[in-house]
Formats: structure tokens, C-alpha cells, sequence
């Protein structure tokens, strides 16, 4: 289970809630409310004071690296630090045989593991990191977007992968604007207020995931 | 084999040739005639100046003038560096950064170039401390500027690939192993450049000064090639300490990318 308790993101109202395994957690919002900020902050990568707890294990009382090897945060815009995708997988056996189980479920051709970076189109790139995110088998991902720039078929293919995610017993918070798309996968949706200046008075925040049924 | 003195009549003349500078400027409307003036100024004074301290100090007999002039020297260094970086690391740390290494560097080096290898009696005579501080400082500096300022342009470029790495549950040092690699092989090239063509397209500036004062141009090149080693030692160990140095600056405990500690980049 990740539990997040107290969690600050910048100004906004502290963040409370919990994600079990096997459930998806939607993270909702207007732009600037924090939504990329949040999964930022639960994987370590920004400074948030708050408490993050998986499986009992508190995000500052473990090495971040190892942290981050079980909380996994797939960013929208996919990073690559080599020149072709293949030297940015491990290569034991175990990886390689995972690397072909999911580059196939995502309909990604082997030949594309040589091709350089800049020769993909972004779709490919956007695939072929979402590959590299699960080769380590995380316990949490925090996917910000997965499928914002895929054609609709691509986008059903990561769809459907991280939906066998969640039945694998992974915890998976996304951040999505697809309200049909969080309809299909989320068991709630946590709505993030909009930042401060913009937000009306009237209007209290309360940070609270609600409940909602899977259609 | 005589050294011939130059009389105050000389400098003017060599002067007259700022003319074709200023005529250039004004041609082109290139407006750099006031800035011309200003640093001929400068640089007139600043010779003169140096020149009557370092014949004062080379009278005196205690060793704490060449220490004061050395502090100085340093710290000049250190805050050209700062200058010279386009994204500057916030506070004390841009200062603090530079003028660390140049002050380990410059004096470990000189001290090892003028008491182990040039060994002059005593070793402490600042005739020899301060030139061969000179050189060192001068070459290390542009080493570590160049480290630092590729270092944080670079982080700044590849920002989204190195949080990749990181997210991907990599180390903070091997996440920035590439940054490292392309910032040291730019601080390390102006040197090893120097290395392949002094003596053919260039004449070094010592050697060509030890020519002019009657020295067996033998001897000079020897000196050279020793001056030329020292240098590079030095560029070497001064680009490794600034570029390690600044890489735990960009980086965190918590193995975050800490783009937040570099100022916006002036203009």
C-alpha cells in the first residue's frame, strides 16, 4: 500500500491518501493545480515536506535511488540518455525476456531497440519508455500523461498494459485530462484545486480522493 | 646576447598602432572606441603597477609579501571565473567554487613546479613563485570556467534525460556521468590544443620573453616544455576538482537534480 499523509506541494493544502495494490488512484485538476508536482514529490524527485510510506517503508528513511526503483514516475515527456534505446535496458536475462514480453504488448518491433532516439517518431519514444518503466518490475507507477500523445490504438496498447498492471497487483496513480480513460481504469480520483490566485473563496478546498465505480 | 631596454618614447610608438583599432571601430561603426581607450588605460596601468610591486617585493626579504600578492592573485581568479559563467551557481557557492580550486591548484602546482623542479635557493624567491603562480592560475582558470559553464548548460539541456536517469532509480553521479564526460573534455581542450601547435604557430610568451632577455633560446624551450607540463597538470587536476565539485552542487543527498541553485542567465 503507498500512503501519502501530509504531503505539501508547494502553497496548496496538505495532501492525504491511500492507493492499495491493484488500485489506480486518478489524479485530476486544472493546469498549475500540481498534479505533476504530486508524482514528482512521491517519487523524490522534488522536495515536498510530508509523510510517503510504501509497505511501511518511509521515502526518507531509504536511499532514493532504491526508492525510486519501487516508485516509479513515468514522465510525460520521455527522457533518453543514450543514443539508441537498447544500452538504456539492463541486459540480464530476466530484463531481456521482460523487454520482449512488453515491447511486443505494446506492438513495438525489436528492430526499433537500435534505432537512434532523434529516428523515432514520439509515440515510440513515449512507448519504448514505458517499457524501460516496468523492466524493473516497480511496486508503485506514477504515470503522468501515459497516453496523452498516442493515436487511439497505441493508447488502448498502454491502456491495456497498465490495466494487466493493476491486476498484477501494482499501484498505479495516473494523471490523465481523459475522463473516459480514468472511467475505465481508476478506482478513485483525487481533484486537485486550482493554485491559490486563481481558486474562489467560496470554494473549499478539501483534497479528499473520492470513491467512485468502475465502469 | 644583450638585453635591450625600452624607453617610455618606445611604448608610445608601439601605442600609435591602437590607431588602426580605433580607425577599425569608427569605420565600422562598431562604437568600441571609448571601450578601446578604457582598456588600453587599463591595461597601461595595471602593467605599470604590477610592475613597480613585483621589483618592490623582490627587495624585501620577508615572504609574507609574495604570500599577500598570491592571496590576491587567487582571489582575482576566482572571481574572473565567476564572471565568465553565463548561469551563475546561486550565493557564495559560484565564488566559493572557483576560488577553492584556483587556491588548492595554484599553490600545490607552484609549489611543487618551483621548489621540486626549479629548485632555486631559497626556494621561496618570489621572481619564481610569482611568474610561475601567474601562468598556472591564468591557463587553470580558463579550464574551470569552461568545466563549470558547460557543466550547468549542459544539466540545464538535458534536464528532462537526467531526471529520466533518475527516475529510473540511477545514482545521482552516474545520472550525470555523460554531463561530467563533455564538461571535462571541454575544460581539458584549449590546453592539449596549446600542447600540438606551441612552438610552430605559436611562440609561448615566456620563452619568447627569455629570448628577448638574452637567454640561450635552448634553455627557454626547456623551460617551456616544463612550464607547458606544469600547466597542464595543473588545467587537469583544477578541471577534475571543479567539475566533481560542481556536480555535488546540482545534486542533492536525496539524489535530486537541483537546477534551483543556478541563477537565470543573465540577458
Amino acid at each position: 500500500m503507498l500512503r501519502v499523509e501530509n504531503l505539501r506541494i508547494g502553497d496548496s493544502a496538505p495532501l492525504s491518501f491511500e492507493v492499495k495494490e491493484g488500485e489506480c488512484l486518478a489524479i485530476q485538476g486544472p493546469s498549475g493545480s500540481g498534479k505533476t508536482r504530486l508524482l514528482r514529490a512521491i517519487a523524490d524527485l522534488d522536495d515536498a515536506p510530508g509523510l510517503v510510506v510504501l509497505n511501511g517503508a518511509l521515502r526518507n528513511e531509504m536511499e532514493a535511488p532504491r526508492w525510486r526503483q519501487m516508485v516509479r514516475y513515468v514522465a510525460a515527456e520521455p527522457g533518453w540518455w543514450t543514443d539508441t534505446p537498447r544500452p538504456a535496458f539492463p541486459d540480464t536475462p530476466k530484463a531481456v525476456s521482460v523487454r520482449k514480453k512488453l515491447m511486443h504488448a505494446l506492438n513495438l518491433g525489436p528492430e526499433l531497440l537500435d534505432r537512434p532516439i532523434a529516428k523515432l517518431s514520439t509515440g515510440e519514444r513515449l512507448r519504448l519508455a514505458f517499457v524501460r518503466a516496468l523492466i524493473d518490475e516497480p511496486r508503485a507507477l506514477l504515470l503522468d500523461e501515459p497516453t496523452a500523445s498516442l493515436d487511439p490504438t497505441n493508447a488502448a496498447l498502454v491502456e491495456e498494459l497498465i490495466r494487466y498492471q493493476l491486476l498484477s497487483g501494482k499501484i498505479v496513480l495516473l494523471v490523465s485530462h481523459n475522463q473516459a480513460q480514468i472511467d475505465r481504469l481508476a478506482d478513485k480520483t483525487l481533484k486537485l484545486a486550482a493554485p491559490q490566485k486563481f481558486a474562489s473563496p467560496a470554494k473549499k478546498q478539501t483534497n479528499e480522493p473520492t470513491e467512485r465505480i468502475k465502469t | 646576447m644583450t638585453y635591450v631596454p625600452l624607453s617610455v618614447t618606445d611604448i608610445v610608438l608601439a601605442a600609435l598602432l591602437m590607431i588602426a583599432n580605433g580607425a577599425l571601430s569608427w569605420g565600422f561603426g562598431l562604437k568600441l572606441e571609448r571601450t578601446l581607450l578604457l582598456n588600453s588605460i587599463r591595461m597601461v596601468v595595471q602593467l605599470a603597477l604590477i610592475g613597480f610591486v613585483l621589483k618592490w617585493i623582490f627587495l624585501q626579504t620577508s615572504p609574507w609579501w609574495t604570500i599577500l600578492l598570491a592571496v590576491i592573485m587567487i582571489a582575482v581568479a576566482g572571481f574572473e571565473i565567476t564572471l565568465r559563467q553565463n548561469r551563475k551557481l546561486k550565493g557564495l557557492l559560484a565564488y566559493g567554487l572557483g576560488t577553492g580550486t584556483m587556491m588548492f591548484v595554484g599553490i600545490l602546482v607552484t609549489v611543487y613546479a618551483v621548489r621540486g623542479i626549479i629548485e632555486p635557493d631559497p626556494w621561496y624567491q618570489p621572481r619564481y613563485i610569482l611568474p610561475i603562480l601567474g601562468m598556472v592560475l591564468g591557463n587553470t582558470m580558463t579550464g574551470v570556467s569552461l568545466v563549470l559553464s558547460t557543466f550547468v548548460e549542459t544539466a540545464h539541456r538535458e534536464r528532462v534525460n537526467i531526471e529520466a536517469r533518475l527516475a529510473a532509480g540511477h545514482p545521482r553521479f552516474v545520472a550525470l556521468d555523460n554531463v561530467l564526460s563533455s564538461a571535462l573534455r571541454t575544460g581539458l581542450m584549449p590546453i592539449i590544443n596549446a600542447m600540438a601547435t606551441t612552438g610552430l604557430v605559436s611562440l609561448p610568451g615566456m620563452m619568447t620573453g627569455q629570448i628577448l632577455a638574452g637567454a640561450d633560446p635552448v634553455e627557454a624551450a626547456k623551460y617551456q616544455m616544463m612550464i607547458m607540463f606544469v600547466i597542464a597538470g595543473a588545467t587537469a587536476m583544477g578541471v577534475v576538482i571543479a567539475g566533481l565539485g560542481v556536480m555535488v552542487l546540482l545534486t542533492d543527498s536525496r539524489h535530486r537534480l537541483r537546477l534551483d541553485r543556478v541563477e537565470s542567465p543573465s540577458q
